[in-house]
């Protein structure tokens, strides 16, 4: 971690760097491959060096880090003081940072209980087209005063400044977890499963399918006080007719869940491209994917689609827009980060010419 | 422009029944639940679908006549005051469900939809809403929306905000957008966390896509009764310390207690000078050991009484006294100032004693009510109007107040909203360079200002 006043000097640094540039683009640890400039006529902002934890006071539920801060560093101190990020952000272990995975959108598994990273930001402090620092949010879990600009920020691709510094709220980890696989030989069973499971009064924690040619494999995961694990996971295995024999549980049910936010199962060759989708548009998506021989897994209830696509993206670009589904390839290519459907497209110029009427920051 | 050609427009999309015009008929419109304030407005809209709406959208645009939509006008900040001269858009009659579908845990909704409706919609299928303010059973979605409301369960469930998938709007030129969709996820900037919260600077929501959650198969709550202000708050960190995620904390203060019992007769203990109440959901196997847990921490607190709700029903009246606190103290008083702010919980405690010294400096009485768990402050400033220079008084405190939340590092509003009432504190939070982003995004997205002019931004 830097010290406060080489944090002060790299960021006025950056102010200067940003108002003499024309064309602009964040970097942080650059593990979202796709979300990054093709063109070379870019001035690339090196997030890395805003890095370090702020404010952290556990009895708050709430921390402030520098965006560049390694997500590592972060849950690892959050982990000391027995709390988390719920919505599990994805790869970490490749050197994903806050900033980014604020700018790229993303979460994982966990996002099903308690929301995606867009409910857990609070506050953030950006660097603007006009290389101005501007605070927006708060620092304490409830407050609605001016604008939502940190939610904006969620998905922003850095295209609209510079993120410096952001607040975010956090829960207390749970004692222990524990995970059944069912198994179903049709993607429409397995679905029907998630639906039902959504709408029982069940505290899970994360709810993941892993299609394979076979049907798929439903991952149910809870957590709490694992004295209350046995009578729960009989329950769960009697609504949902048998099956989910042995728990994960301990060492081996964290490594499954973090083999799943890592992508630990993505060919290397494919991009990995995440599509908001929901339960009923999921068997017209799956049929399409399975044209191409696309692995795909859906995650949160079916909300997320994981998609390993192995050929040209332009090709995925027109499948989704034929099904209307909006999609954000995160690991693959530069130059293609949005994909299929783009929703809000005239509100969304309308906030790009409010805060970068020079167009500084690339869009992607 | 010619203000009668407007009318003239108006007419011909409503008919007389739904657009008044003679200060009898617009009485009612000219003030909201923050009712110090009051302004006259040139007319009143009862639209009747969302086509109507629009068209008045674009009218007042066109004539740069300033509007303000409204739907049960509950608001507490003055968000939904009327510009003088300008046109008020009732919603109320905009209340369909449009589509409840319980596979994809959504309700699709308009926005004079009231907030508890959406809950009973979703009860039979084993969903609900879950922002619950404590206007829930009469304010709606769309001043939810706009406002970002929150409620009692905000530190475990989040605010409005954390609920709303998606949305059609029009936008204060008239143009219509659809924002975010029916997906919990989705890609690019999320422009439904901007829109949520603008407080009907961006235009009126038509449509609301709402998330639903699967109710919780039990709840647990428990009363605990304290001699002291202090040791309930300090409770609260006791309770978060030991790593519980409650879905509900909240304190009354000893004023607060008597308003509630004698409004509602919830049970309260009259002699408490702090009582906590705490709630817990959940899964039963989880929630009982959990609670045991948690009367453990009780126990230890110094609690004098300690009740635990005995049935829904019980829990229900729990709630009631709770919700009914605010309107309840104007029984201890002709007048009073509902302030919201916000401290870092851990603050709480020194906060309570600066009001209680404030509320001595200004000779006013302080009824406390707080969402302890968020750290949202809601101090109740009681005055009599009819004493001159009362109001200024309760005013000044309630200023005070603001300004210690912010120098505690909290906020100036946890969940009331900006709006009239205190778009000149906004300062105290924002820098310029702060507010003159917002103001870009102001002007982007209203280039006429027309959109509930007057309202957040400094006068």
């Amino acid at each position: 971690m830097l010290t406060e006043s080489a944090t002060a000097s790299r960021l006025s640094e950056i102010q200067e760097i940003v108002r003499l540039s024309s064309r602009l683009l964040p970097r942080g640890a650059g593990s979202k491959t796709a979300m990054q400039a093709a063109q070379a006529d870019v001035t690339l902002l090196e997030a890395a060096a805003l890095s370090g934890m702020l404010e952290y006071q556990p009895q708050e539920f709430t921390f402030t880090a520098l965006a560049g801060t390694p997500l590592a560093d972060i849950e690892r101190r959050l982990r000391e003081n027995g709390q988390y990020l719920p919505f599990d952000p994805p790869l970490v272990a490749r050197g994903a940072t806050l900033g980014g995975t604020v700018a790229a959108g993303l979460s994982g598994p966990g996002r099903y209980r308690y929301g995606g990273v867009r409910d857990f930001i609070l506050g953030v402090k950006f660097v603007d087209g006009g290389g101005e620092l501007v605070r927006a949010g708060g620092k304490v879990v409830k407050n609605a005063a001016g604008f939502d600009l940190p939610k904006l920020m969620v998905g922003s691709l850095g295209g609209f400044g510079l993120l410096v510094e952001l607040t975010f709220k956090v829960f207390p980890l749970l004692p222990a977890f524990a995970t059944l696989r069912f198994d179903y030989a049709s993607l429409e069973e397995a679905l029907h499963a998630v639906t039902r499971l959504g709408r029982l009064p069940l505290e899970i924690m994360a709810l993941e399918l892993e299609r394979h040619p076979g049907g798929a494999a439903l991952y149910v995961r809870l957590g709490g006080i694992p004295e209350g694990f046995a009578p729960r996971l009989d329950r769960l295995r009697r609504m949902l007719g048998g099956g989910g024999k042995t728990p994960l549980e301990g060492q081996a049910e964290l490594e499954f869940w973090n083999a799943q936010r890592e992508f630990a199962w993505l060919d290397a060759a494919c991009a990995l491209v995440k599509v908001a989708i929901t339960p009923r548009n999921v068997p017209a998506l799956d049929e399409r994917l399975a044209v191409h021989g696309a692995v795909r897994r859906y995650s949160a209830g079916a909300n997320l689609a994981w998609v390993a696509w192995p050929g040209a993206l332009g090709t995925l670009d027109q499948l989704l827009k034929e099904l209307g589904l909006p999609a954000l390839v995160v690991l693959g290519p530069a130059g293609h980060a949005r994909l299929g459907r783009q929703v809000g497209v005239a509100f969304e110029a309308r906030v790009r010419q409010a805060l970068d009427p020079a167009g500084k920051w690339l869009v992607l | 422009m010619d203000d009668s050609s407007l009318l003239t427009a108006l007419a011909q999309i409503y008919p007389a029944d739904r657009l008044l015009t003679n200060p009898a008929q617009l009485a009612p419109y000219e003030s909201d639940a923050l009712t110090s304030f009051r302004a006259r407005p040139k007319a009143v809209v009862i639209a009747a679908s969302q086509a109507e709406v629009v068209q008045t959208v674009r009218l007042c645009h066109q004539f740069e006549v300033p509007f303000v939509a409204r739907g049960s006008g509950t608001s507490l900040s003055g968000g939904s005051l009327p510009c003088p001269e300008g046109i008020v858009i009732a919603l109320n009659r905009l209340n369909r469900i449009l589509r409840l579908d319980p596979d994809e845990r959504l309700a699709v909704v308009e926005p004079g939809v009231v907030n508890l409706e959406v809950s009973r919609a979703a009860a039979p299928y084993g969903l609900y809403f879950a922002p619950d303010p404590s206007s829930q059973p009469v304010c709606t979605i769309g001043g939810n929306l706009a406002f970002n409301s929150g409620g009692a369960h905000c530190l475990k469930y989040g605010m409005t905000s954390n609920h709303v998938l998606g949305l059609k709007a029009v936008l204060p030129d008239g143009e219509v957008v659809e924002l975010g969709g029916e997906s919990l996820e989705s890609a690019g900037p999320d422009l439904v966390g901007l829109f949520v919260g603008s407080e009907g600077l961006f235009g009126i929501a038509l449509e609301v896509t709402l998330r639903l959650l699967p109710k919780p198969e039990v709840y647990k709550t428990v009363l605990a009764a304290y001699r002291s202000l202090g040791e309930a708050g300090k409770t609260v960190s006791q309770i978060v310390a030991s790593g519980l995620l409650p879905g509900a904390i909240e304190i009354m203060d000893n004023l607060a207690i008597r308003a509630a019992e004698a409004a509602v007769q919830a049970g309260y203990p009259l002699d408490a000078q702090g009582l906590l109440v705490v709630e817990l959901d959940g899964e039963v196997a989880t929630v009982e050991a959990e609670f045991e847990k948690l009367l453990e921490v009780i126990q230890v607190s110094g609690a004098y009484e300690v009740r635990v709700a005995r049935d829904e029903a019980d829990r229900q009246r729990i709630w009631k006294g709770r919700k009914s606190a605010f309107s309840a103290v104007g029984r201890l008083s002709p007048d009073y100032i509902v302030q919201d702010g916000v401290v870092p919980r851990s603050r709480l405690g020194e906060a309570l004693l600066e009001i209680q010294r404030l509320s001595a400096v200004y000779d006013l009485r302080v009824a406390n009510v707080f969402h302890a768990g968020d750290g949202n402050l809601h101090p109740l400033i009681l005055f009599d109007g009819r004493q001159a220079g009362a109001l200024e008084r309760a005013e000044q405190l309630a200023g005070e107040i603001l300004r210690l939340c912010v120098r505690f590092g909290g906020s100036i509003t946890g969940e009331h909203g900006i709006g009239m009432e205190k778009r000149n504190f906004l300062p105290l939070m924002f820098v310029e360079a702060d507010l003159d982003v917002m103001r870009a995004l102001h002007r982007a997205i209203d280039p006429r200002q027309i959109a509930n002019r007057g309202k957040m931004f400094p006068a």
